[in-house]
């Protein structure tokens, strides 16, 4: 068996739009996801059930059932009613890009979320009796005290989530867009070569997986300087 | 007139009183000792001044200005109007034993935080503020070190520091020595000796029996939730009236 270069070759300005097209739906899910965690997160470590268990309900749903599924039902499961066809947000719900984005960003937001309580949940109580002594409000409470440091703990795990949502951006070519996985289908489509077709999406991949556990470390140098041994 | 006065304090955790009707008083620039055996009460009472614990009757006075209280569902009180409550606290700032500084910022962050985020202080000023005091207590070196980067003596001198920027009314310390190692008691003590020598109202819970006799001008000895013995530190000490404090001073002085 021989690998056919040219093919790789000739199909790269391909895989490069699918990088591009990754990205941009990995950057908006992310985006958009970790919009919606940090509500979701504090609303997770409330006391008061009715606060708490919608939060619950969402995140055990979302992160209950296969990202696929959840795809699926809203780009093709949503076109089934007429109302929604009909509704202004159809010119948004029947665009592949829209729907994947949305899917994502409400997947990850799940995950992100039970990271992020997990973190506040973990703020060690010293310091949040130390900031109401202080005369802090609630609100200044969250907003210097528990957010700052939480964001800060979950980094690590948060970087995990991130790559596992690199990963899943590829559940995009499914629904027809061209991303790594769509070019590396096409390129399979045309020429019959899977194995060159497949070897070089997984190639694009582990690249985007390297820059990005390198930006988190770098984050992680500048915000988590304060768990790191000291230096000097 | 008194800075801080509490009347009549009472504190139970279920069925088990533990503070069963504390008094006390301080005139600006007392420096008031709180001694007693572990469980004796005299850490609740502390943390029931600024409310950290929520008492279930008395009063809490700053400057003659009442703390308004209202019962909770079980019975404890809490206060009636959390603006009132957040300033009172501002006011009565807070040492810890075991310091909690905020751990994601730097020591000069953590004495900036409150100036700015409580009082509203403009940032420049807190920050000229927050040099002073860290010079003050003799960590201004240390500025731009996390707490977690700190010595123990160092962390709680940042704490100190951080109540200080408050230019607080009365402070509580809680045990500010016992979390550390022995041969960095004395720089923590050294720097409350200062402050105790400016004219500070100062509320301290302590073990240290040296400190409590050199620099308080007050010493409440708490029992079972009840105040034994009170008065002048010196006397108090070199003679004791009850037989509780005189057991307590045999076994801390041994």
């Amino acid at each position: 068996m021989m690998f056919d270069y040219n093919v790789i070759l000739d199909s790269l300005p391909l895989y490069f739009g699918g990088v591009l097209v990754t990205l941009k739906i990995l950057l908006i899910a992310l985006a958009f996801g970790l919009a919606l965690a940090v509500p979701l997160a504090l609303m997770r470590v409330s006391r008061s059930p009715w606060v708490n268990a919608p939060a619950w309900l969402y995140t055990y749903v979302i992160r209950g059932t296969p990202m696929l599924v959840q795809l699926f039902l809203i780009y093709y499961g949503l076109a089934q009613f007429e109302a929604v066809r009909e509704s202004v947000l159809w010119p948004y719900l029947s665009n592949a890009t829209f729907c994947a984005c949305l899917a994502f960003a409400i997947n990850t937001s799940a995950y992100s979320a039970e990271i992020l309580a997990g973190s506040l949940k973990a703020t060690p109580p010293g310091e949040i009796e130390a900031a109401r002594a202080m005369g802090m409000s609630r609100a200044t409470l969250y907003r210097r005290i528990l957010l700052p440091s939480a964001l800060r703990r979950a980094l690590p795990q948060y970087s995990n989530e991130v790559i596992m949502m690199l990963h899943t951006t590829s559940l995009a070519s499914i629904v027809t867009l061209i991303d790594i996985t769509g070019a590396a289908r096409t390129v399979n489509a045309q020429y019959y070569l899977p194995f060159e077709a497949f070897l070089t999406a997984g190639a694009f991949y582990l690249m985007l997986t390297f820059i990005l556990v390198r930006l988190f470390k770098y984050a992680e140098r500048r915000w988590l300087a304060y768990l790191a041994p000291r230096r000097g | 007139m008194y800075k801080l006065e509490v009347q009549d304090l009472h504190k139970r955790y279920g069925a088990n009183e533990v503070l069963k009707g504390v008094s006390l008083a301080a005139k600006a620039g007392d420096v008031i000792s709180l001694i007693g055996s572990s469980g004796s009460g005299k850490s609740t009472f502390l943390r029931c001044i600024n409310l950290l614990e929520q008492p279930h009757s008395g009063q809490i006075l700053l400057n003659g200005e009442a703390l308004k209280l209202v019962p909770t569902k079980d019975g404890a009180l809490k206060a009636a109007e959390p603006k009132q409550l957040q300033r009172m606290r501002s006011r009565l700032a807070m040492v810890f034993q075991h310091f909690n500084l905020w751990s994601h910022m730097s020591a000069l962050e953590n004495v900036m935080e409150a100036p700015v985020h409580v009082l509203g202080m403009s940032k420049a000023e807190a920050r000229d503020k927050a040099e002073h005091y860290l010079g003050k207590v003799g960590v201004a070196h240390r500025k731009d070190a996390y707490p977690a980067h700190m010595s123990g003596g160092e962390q709680q001198r940042v704490a100190i520091a951080r109540a200080l920027a408050m230019e607080p009314e009365v402070m509580l310390f809680d045990e500010p020595t016992s979390a550390l190692d022995p041969e960095l008691v004395g720089e923590v003590l050294r720097v409350m000796q200062d402050l105790a020598q400016e004219g500070r109202t100062m509320l301290v819970v302590t073990h240290e029996m040296g400190f409590a006799r050199e620099v308080s001008n007050q010493l409440v000895f708490l029992h079972k939730g009840v105040v034994e013995e009170r008065g002048n530190p010196r006397e108090v000490l070199a003679n004791p009236q009850s037989e509780r404090l005189q057991q307590f001073l045999a076994g801390s002085l041994k």
